[in-house]
């Protein structure tokens, strides 16, 4: 293993490295890995005929991190970090996702409580997450003033996720076992206000795009993706409910009590970037109101789970009880074992079907651990997507897509 | 309504017979360990069925267990029926002498990159895959390394030179 330069002798098989492309005068585009376009560090090597596209090339890798990897070396509370950084656009839903894929394999239940202030928190990041993804639609096809409008109330979320756990981005929300402290009066005041003023926002960033002459004539019948085709590549979430499929994880295997709660589906009808754009449109409408009725019927009680072998002890515990010191040493030193097994648990995340595959084989790490990552498999699609569209809409598609950098190289 | 456990194991019992190396249902998913020649006969039976229409590949995972001597890299797949919300988890073990596990991009397209990332971290060789190269890792690298043997860097050591940024 010794240092490992980057050569350039593997070039992917579509550059035109025989005459005859250059004999038909295609020009090798390259979309990436660093454009303002892409959102992300990816790359697509284009193949152009004038301005549409004859084929493309996704490369992936250039924000590899090796997490799987590293999950084998670190006990299970230390790795809720590492899945802030798949999605991190809508971390906490990553984290829950993570804390319920543990809890499926200790067997633990988490209190009611705690699990409505954890759908509050993972619909809030569903928001946040379809409001990135809706405003740099609308910001690549030209219209700057929705996307900086909308990001005001990005940041109000962002402040409830502050006052809920401290930290803003890469959230690490929540803990094995529940919430790490109970939903002050103060995030219970933001959530409200937002419920109040985010409605009336998001209905003026909708009355600029949805009926829009010039916005529609950009998006609809732009890459549109058949049932079959979304299905045969693996699409889930938002992307492949517009093709018109009507799977959500949310419905089809509820956790976290989402049994508890009224929302639609929203589906689309042909699965092209209009429709992609009105899902998600509808999914923050009915986000909020799953929020609404959380908030609303928020269950008395404790906010995490009897376990004391995997949920730190209160802090005044440990500098007074014997007991408490010893569990927070085992605790944060990494030093209980976990059951041996194996588990999937999936989550509605903001792109899709977030999965975690645990294989624990009676250790203090996880044997093995895969994410599965929605934005990795349907990204693969982008080239057949692509083909044949101008460059501008395929830009446009791209950003539909929501394909979020971190997600693709886990 | 999902399809209890007991049924779709009893139409992989007869659909693969020998094939099939044995069977569990950790968490209430059922688990099947099939012979790498049975998986694309079974996965095709699966997803070609009028009822049971297991026509989405949700995830494929591999693995190396240094312990199971003559099966030590594996590749796990979960598939799942949209109609009945039905779920299975199929493992397919090969030696790590001669990794070699069908492709499973003749069902599903979504196969393509996850088993491309599978070759990368494990050098399982997925025959009959259109481009097995290297997805998220750099394209000379020489080694796997998600396998077991690979420890994590130190991340004190000293001794590491890196031209490039010079630590």
């Amino acid at each position: 293993m010794e240092n490992q330069l980057i050569k350039n002798n593997n070039l992917p098989e579509a550059f035109p490295t025989d005459k005859e492309a250059f004999a038909n005068e295609l020009t090798t585009l390259n979309l990436g890995p660093s454009h303002p376009a892409t959102h992300g560090v990816f790359q697509n090597i284009l193949q152009m005929d004038g301005e549409r596209i004859v084929s493309g090339v996704s490369t992936v890798g250039y924000i590899h991190r090796a997490f799987e990897k590293i999950a084998e070396h670190r006990p299970f509370y230390q790795i809720t970090p590492l899945t802030d950084r798949l999605n991190y656009c809508s971390a906490p839903i990553n984290n829950m996702g993570w804390h319920m894929t543990v809890e499926k394999l200790l067997g633990i239940t988490v209190p009611k409580r705690a699990q409505y202030i954890r759908v509050i928190a993972m619909e809030l990041a569903r928001i946040a997450d379809h409001l990135i993804c809706n405003s740099i639609l609308g910001l690549d096809a030209g219209a700057f003033s929705g996307f900086l409008y909308v990001f005001q109330q990005r940041e109000k979320i962002y402040e409830i996720y502050e006052e809920i756990c401290g930290s803003r981005l890469t959230t690490n929300m929540g803990r094995v076992g529940g919430m790490e402290r109970d939903l002050s009066p103060a995030a219970i005041a933001k959530i409200k206000l937002l419920l109040v003023e985010f409605p009336i926002v998001w209905k003026e960033f909708e009355q600029l795009f949805n009926r829009n002459r010039i916005f529609m004539d950009r998006v609809i019948d732009v890459g549109p993706i058949s049932k079959e085709m979304a299905m045969d590549y693996g699409f889930t979430g938002p992307n492949l409910r517009a093709a018109g499929i009507d799977y959500d994880v949310r419905v089809a295997n509820p956790y976290s009590s989402y049994e508890d709660f009224q929302f639609d589906i929203p589906v689309g009808e042909n699965g092209d970037t209009y429709d992609r754009f009105m899902v998600r449109n509808e999914e923050i409408w009915q986000s909020l109101r799953i929020i609404q009725q959380a908030i609303d019927n928020l269950p008395e009680g404790p906010y995490h789970a009897d376990a004391p072998h995997f949920y730190l002890p209160e802090k005044q515990d440990v500098y007074t009880k014997m007991e408490a010191l010893i569990y927070h040493f085992k605790i944060i030193m990494g030093e209980i074992d976990a059951p041996a097994g194996e588990v999937y648990h999936s989550v509605e995340g903001g792109n899709g079907e977030v999965g975690y595959y645990l294989v624990s084989d009676g250790g203090r790490a996880p044997a093995r651990l895969h994410f599965r990552r929605p934005c990795f498999i349907y990204y693969q699609a982008y080239a057949e997507m692509a083909k044949g569209m101008m460059l501008s809409d395929a830009i446009l598609v791209l950003s539909s897509l929501n394909v979020i950098a971190g997600e693709l190289d886990a | 309504m999902p399809f209890s456990n007991e049924e779709i194991l009893h139409f992989v019992q007869e659909t693969i017979g020998e094939g099939l190396v044995q069977s569990s249902e950790p968490y209430d998913l059922l688990t099947v360990e099939v012979h790498p020649d049975a998986l694309l006969p079974l996965v095709g039976a699966l997803k070609n069925h009028p009822q049971y229409q297991f026509t989405f590949m949700t995830d494929l995972c591999g693995m190396h267990i240094p312990e199971q001597t003559g099966k030590e890299l594996g590749a796990v797949y979960i598939f799942h029926s949209w109609t009945s919300n039905t779920r299975i988890r199929v493992k397919t073990f090969a030696p790590i002498s001669q990794p070699d596990i069908p492709s499973m991009t003749a069902h599903f397209n979504s196969a393509n990159w996850m088993e491309r990332e599978t070759y990368d971290f494990f050098g399982i060789n997925f025959t009959g895959h259109p481009n097995l190269v290297r997805i998220l890792n750099v394209d000379d690298m020489d080694y796997f390394p998600l396998r077991k043997e690979y420890p994590l860097e130190d991340q004190v050591r000293r001794d590491k030179v890196d031209s490039m940024f010079g630590r």
